[in-house]
């Protein structure tokens, strides 16, 4: 498994030549949603809502946001570049082709994604320090709870993206489900305002998890469920990276 | 306990491939030994990748058995792949790296340290001429220039079985020609070559020893000066007629040489001395659009061997 870190090197080679054009996207465009609706929309609206623990909207939105980010990292580092790897530019061929195996592919780009996903962390902590968001320094537990909702997400969504062709279903997966999942997982609002049925929903899906914990931590008030939030996560993450495998040895070595 | 040393680097038997239905290598037995350049020569569709494939462990072995350096593919297909560089058909260079860091990072894929990775990368990038390019993008350059880094990629764990699929395919003829003289210089050093390819001149030029591939399987074994002696004559001389001339022949070049080949555009006569026919041809007082005597190759050999050209 040491293998693996090779390809974390080899994307930090690549990284350091085009950084700042995601970091844009990572980082800065949630730190803009968080200024424009959290301060704006949030300071409209006073103190006229009632969020649960009586926090501003912007304590309330801020953890949200750096659960939703986690999740688009992933998803998107985790389709076009994996297919590229795979299909366009057959990396993955040419380093299978040495005593690198499947499983270092996988776990590489993973553990590369987790050094991403921590920078982000950090960095959004760092911000949210500053405007006094985070209530406790639980806040530092978020680190690997946002490196586990990422994961959770990019496993799967890599496994799906070694089985592909194309990128044709790509876009569908971002439209259809990740953004759905960015407006109804209780970032914006909570899921308790929802109907009875779409809560039930969101509780099946795997942002709203990420979201509860995340929360919990920044804003000292941990839900009892966390277990479950935890559980869930944890086993989309091992059940994905399980699929990797396969895809990916069905891909590369037929 | 050591086994004993393997007498060949690689050894094939009843080595068969298939996807589903379709049977892409059906029971092939062969043996590469060390300091030899061997080839498979065929069409596309022949079965020579899927052997190449499953040779560099990227591919499991349907039935049969082959082993690599003594070793088995299934289960120690990491020591296997730690002693072979590969050359595969398409390139699959790391467009987002530089020319040095290609080696530099491919090199890191065999943990080969760092110092060590640097004065290779050096001196490979001097045997593939491309010292001057070492801080290139791989986008930059030609498809040469890709084709020659790929090799030097390829020796940068100092393999002791280089696997080539297709290694001129799709370049121009003087960066073939350059590749050559690099493959050949490597020949040269006792470098160990496997390759495919579809093109005779190189199967010539290149391999000792080589096998004829067709539908899977393989129709004849041995250096391209046997093959050629066995399923051809020295000499080939190839006639044009006009086509009115051509409709009517009518079998009356069936008793020149040893055999004679129909072919849509051009008659073939084999024979062991082509300037003695030609006047056979002539004293026939058949008018002819024009008259080319060669030696035979190893295209003749195939189309023998398959009734096909290689190439159609």
């Amino acid at each position: 498994m040491m293998r693996a870190a090779y390809l974390v090197h080899r994307n930090a080679l690549v990284y350091r030549r085009v950084w700042r054009g995601s970091a844009f996207s990572s980082f800065i465009q949630p730190i803009l949603f968080l200024f424009a609706i959290g301060m704006g929309v949030g300071g409209m609206m006073g103190s006229a809502h009632s969020l649960p623990g009586g926090v501003s909207y912007a304590q309330f939105l801020a953890p949200g946001l750096l659960a939703a980010a986690a999740m688009q990292q992933a998803g998107f580092e985790s389709s076009y570049p994996v297919l590229g790897k795979m299909t366009w530019f057959r990396n993955y061929e040419a380093i299978t082709a040495t005593p690198m195996g499947v499983h270092d592919l996988v776990i590489g780009e993973l553990s590369w994604l987790a050094l991403r996903l921590s920078s982000i962390a950090t960095a959004f902590m760092i911000v949210m320090t500053v405007f006094d968001i985070p209530r406790s320094p639980l806040v530092l537990l978020t680190l690997p709870v946002v490196v586990l909702t990422g994961i959770a997400f990019a496993a799967p969504i890599m496994a799906y993206a070694a089985t592909r062709k194309n990128s044709a279903t790509f876009n569908v997966m971002f439209r259809f489900v990740l953004t759905p999942l960015f407006m109804f997982s209780g970032v914006f609002f909570p899921v308790s305002a929802l109907p009875t049925a779409l809560q039930r929903v969101a509780w099946g899906t795997p942002l709203f998890h990420g979201v509860e914990l995340i929360r919990g931590l920044t804003l000292a008030a941990v839900p009892p469920t966390w277990p479950y939030h935890l559980g869930y996560l944890v086993c989309l993450a091992a059940v994905g990276i399980a699929l990797a495998f396969r895809t990916f040895e069905r891909r590369l070595n037929a | 306990m050591m086994a004993a040393s393997p007498p060949s680097l690689i050894a094939a038997r009843e080595l068969t491939k298939r996807f589903g239905d379709f049977v892409a290598v059906n029971g092939i037995t062969f043996d590469v030994h060390p300091g030899e350049a061997f080839g498979f020569l065929g069409p596309n569709g022949a079965g020579k990748t899927s052997t190449m494939r499953m040779i560099a462990c990227a591919s499991p072995v349907t039935s049969g058995e082959l082993r690599v350096f003594g070793l088995e593919p299934r289960t120690q297909g990491r020591q296997i792949k730690a002693r072979l560089g590969v050359v595969p058909q398409q390139d699959n260079l790391d467009n987002e790296l530089t020319v040095r860091e290609n080696l530099l990072m491919y090199a890191r894929y065999f943990s080969i340290a760092r110092t060590v990775a640097e004065e290779r990368a050096t001196a490979l990038l001097e045997f593939v001429e491309l010292v001057d390019r070492w801080n290139a993008q791989v986008e930059t350059l030609s498809g040469g220039m890709k084709r020659r880094l790929t090799i030097a990629r390829a020796l940068v764990n100092e393999p002791d079985l280089i696997l080539l699929d297709e290694p001129t395919t799709g370049l121009d003829p003087q960066a073939r020609h350059i590749v050559w003289e690099r493959l050949y210089q490597l020949k040269r050093r006792g470098a160990t070559l496997l390759l495919t390819t579809h093109y005779m001149d190189e199967a010539e030029r290149l391999c000792d020893r080589l096998v004829v591939m067709d539908k899977a399987q393989i129709v004849a074994e041995g250096s391209p000066r046997e093959l050629i002696a066995r399923y051809s004559t020295r000499e080939v001389l190839e006639l044009r007629f006009p086509d009115d001339v051509r409709a009517n022949l009518d079998g009356r070049l069936a008793t020149l040489g040893d055999r004679v080949d129909l072919l849509p555009d051009r008659v073939q006569v084999y024979t062991a001395d082509g300037e003695l026919t030609l006047q056979q041809v002539h004293a026939l007082g058949i008018p002819l659009e024009s008259a080319l005597v060669r030696r035979a190759t190893l295209e003749d050999v195939f189309l023998r061997l398959t009734g096909r050209a290689l190439i159609e």
